[in-house]
């Protein structure tokens, strides 16, 4: 081997920050590789995914309104992340917030009122710490790993939401299918821009993601969360309650993807369905990850997830590829970013002795 | 009723609840592996969708189940390769890798079963393997005796990985490293090609999970799998790493879901109820998991990356 890795002696920030812009142009290149493998014209391609979906006013607006649950529920995950917390169970914090409000918002129906919206995002807010509120329990009393449970409580969440949405919550006038009513004008986010779909819940997820960024970056249990996750001892140490970080870790996930939820079924769903989330919960793992747990970078990276949803569904309509690929982006984004990440500790140099040797 | 036609029934469902076992078994047998040494593995349902889909396209291009079954595990035993670059090399952070593999392996298996096959065609099963003499006997016969080979694969590796995990070197090596690598390490074990060995075969042993999957149901779909690959990791957790834990837990899995189809079948429970039957897997595991952590203690060193004199 030529090349000889070594640890730095201290974490390089500039690498910290290039690595997602890496495992972006890699992700791209390896997007472009595989297309051609399918007999696509790369470039054709390429437009198809990564600009016909915002070439237009239209198109920005859904850019935005997909991006919105994903920077929200990123932000409130990287609280628990940055203390070492896995939270893998936004995916059904979702749909339960989702289930709370879509709750109110059939409930009051045949109601109209400004009380509607808030009464249903407070409820879904409700309903997505509760399910957080479970592993968190296991975590603090029994020490039951909370990646496990979080995980196996999405099954339950998803299950919950299809029974209620066959069952109880089912549109009696529906002819039979698993869906809610269509939501009330009340119960509905406004649209804010003629033209687009883009509604007032992209403006709340903005706002989520600046108190993100406030709790984190300048309270003093933001710190302690960070300063938990580096060294757990050594929080322990100096005195820092780690029970209660593990709650705040927890919650604020479940707060943010209950929020989302409700977002989603006032937004562009409009009503209850059997599914109300293509997944954002697990996809909001890896924006937090891409945006280094810092709710700015957060942003960025949701903006890059979102885009990469819409050419998932542009690919479809227009180079008759499966939504699937989505799902493949999202994971190679992943891998080059977590591989790009070992040059924040290590540095690769060329081994000169060696070369001389030889 | 009468008694005979009962005693069918009970036998069916058994029968069928050893099959649905399979998959699951082979899994977790594959993760118990891994996290033993020290690496959990979150991939699982990602590796069993390309093995699945893999083994299908074999089948279908072959009408050769064995050759299905290699193509499973071979698929796995590549994605043990990668996921050993990424967690063992690049140290990455293990609980959230998987996610990855997972999100790859369900678009990509999509993606290749839209591009190669379209619409779903039907392929060769495994013809039934019956154990001379055995199958013959009344009831257990049928019950035990007259599966594919897979499932007496499956079942056959739970006496060897206790054997292996405790009887031999390779085993004690596993179970050190994955309890206190830098003891093993001073020993002169090598931490990096054990764990790489045992995540290479526990990929494998997901891919082949896939694959006996696939052939079984004779189908390929998007999400064929349907979170089984979770499952079988929060198994795991319900057999506290032992594999005949691992077996117990997979095993009452399967009973639960056999009897859930009987039930189904037969028009015994409303659709809301299967619903909750189907949400049964993840309550008890949550439960397994509040008993287990209170028992049992997972492998010291599991999700730590090994970075020697760190």
């Amino acid at each position: 081997m030529f090349v000889k890795i070594e640890p730095r002696s201290e974490p390089s920030k500039a690498m910290k920050y290039l690595s997602p812009l890496i495992a972006a142009v890699l992700m791209l290149i390896s997007g472009l590789i595989i297309f051609s493998l399918l007999g696509k014209n790369p470039a054709e391609a390429f437009h198809a995914f990564f600009v016909e979906p915002v070439n237009d006013l239209y198109g920005i607006g859904e850019l935005l309104i997909k991006a919105s649950p994903l920077m929200l529920i990123g932000t409130g995950l990287a609280v628990g992340f940055r203390a070492s917390i896995w939270n893998i169970g936004a995916e059904g914090q979702l749909a339960v917030g989702a289930i709370f409000g879509g709750y109110f918002a059939i409930i009051f129906y045949d109601y109209s009122g400004l009380f509607i919206l808030p009464l249903m995002i407070a409820a879904g807010a409700v309903g997505g710490m509760l399910w957080a509120s479970i592993p968190a329990l296991l975590k603090t009393v029994f020490n039951a790993n909370e990646i496990l449970v979080t995980l196996m409580l999405n099954y339950v969440a998803v299950l919950l939401l299809a029974l209620l949405v066959h069952g109880p919550l089912k549109d009696p006038n529906g002819y039979g299918f698993p869906q809610s009513v269509l939501f009330g004008d009340s119960a509905i986010l406004p649209v804010l821009v003629e033209g687009t779909r883009l509604h007032l819940g992209v403006f709340l997820a903005l706002g989520g993601v600046i108190a993100g960024w406030v709790f984190l970056q300048k309270s003093f249990t933001g710190y302690q969360m960070q300063v938990a996750g580096l060294a757990q001892k050594a929080a322990t140490y100096a005195g820092f309650k780690y029970k209660k970080l593990i709650w705040i870790g927890l919650l604020s996930g479940g707060l943010a993807a209950g929020i989302a939820g409700v977002l989603e079924i006032a937004g562009p769903i409009g009503q209850l369905l059997p599914s109300v989330s293509p997944g954002y919960g697990y996809a909001a793992i890896i924006v937090a990850f891409v945006g280094r747990l810092h709710p700015g970078g957060i942003f960025l990276s949701s903006l890059l997830m979102a885009l990469l949803y819409l050419g998932g569904e542009s690919g479809q309509m227009n180079l008759d590829l499966p939504s699937a690929v989505t799902g493949i982006f999202q994971g190679l984004l992943l891998f080059y970013l977590l591989a790009a990440d070992f040059l924040i500790h290590y540095r690769m140099r060329l081994d000169r002795s060696r070369l001389e040797v030889n | 009723m009468s008694d005979s036609f009962a005693v069918m029934i009970v036998v069916a469902t058994i029968a069928s609840g050893i099959r649905l076992a399979t998959p699951f078994l082979l899994a977790s047998l594959g993760e118990a592996l891994g996290q033993r040494s020290g690496v959990l593995n979150l991939g699982v349902d990602g590796v069993m969708l390309l093995g699945a889909f893999g083994a299908y396209y074999t089948v279908l291009q072959t009408s050769n189940p064995y050759y299905g079954l290699l193509v499973g595990i071979s698929i796995g035993l590549l994605i043990g390769l990668f996921y050993g670059f990424i967690t063992l090399n690049l140290r990455a952070e293990q609980g959230v890798s998987g996610i990855g593999i997972y999100l790859f392996g369900l678009g990509m298996s999509d993606l290749f079963f839209q591009k190669f096959v379209g619409t779903p065609r039907p392929i060769l099963p495994f013809m039934p393997l019956d154990i001379p003499v055995l199958s013959g006997l009344p009831v257990v016969g049928e019950m035990l005796f007259q599966h594919s080979i897979i499932v007496y694969i499956a079942f056959g590796l739970v006496p060897l990985m206790s054997f292996v995990l405790h009887r031999t070197t390779y085993g004690l090596n596993i179970r050190a490293i994955g309890e206190n690598p830098e003891a093993a390490d001073s020993l002169g074990v090598s931490v990096m090609a054990t764990r790489y060995s045992a995540i290479i075969i526990g990929n494998g042993l997901a891919g082949l999970a896939g694959a006996a999957l696939a052939i079984e149901l004779g189908i390929f779909q998007q999400n064929l799998t349907n979170a089984m690959g979770f499952i079988a990791i929060a198994l795991v957790y319900f057999g506290a790493w032992s594999p005949k834990g691992v077996m117990i837990g997979s095993l009452v899995f399967g009973m639960v879901q056999s009897i859930v189809l009987q039930c189904k079948t037969f028009g015994v429970i409303p659709r809301s109820a299967s619903d909750l039957a189907a949400m049964a897997p993840a309550v008890i595991t949550i439960l397994a998991l509040v008993i287990v952590a209170k028992r049992f203690k997972q492998p010291s060193a599991l999700t730590k990356p090994y970075v020697r004199g760190g």
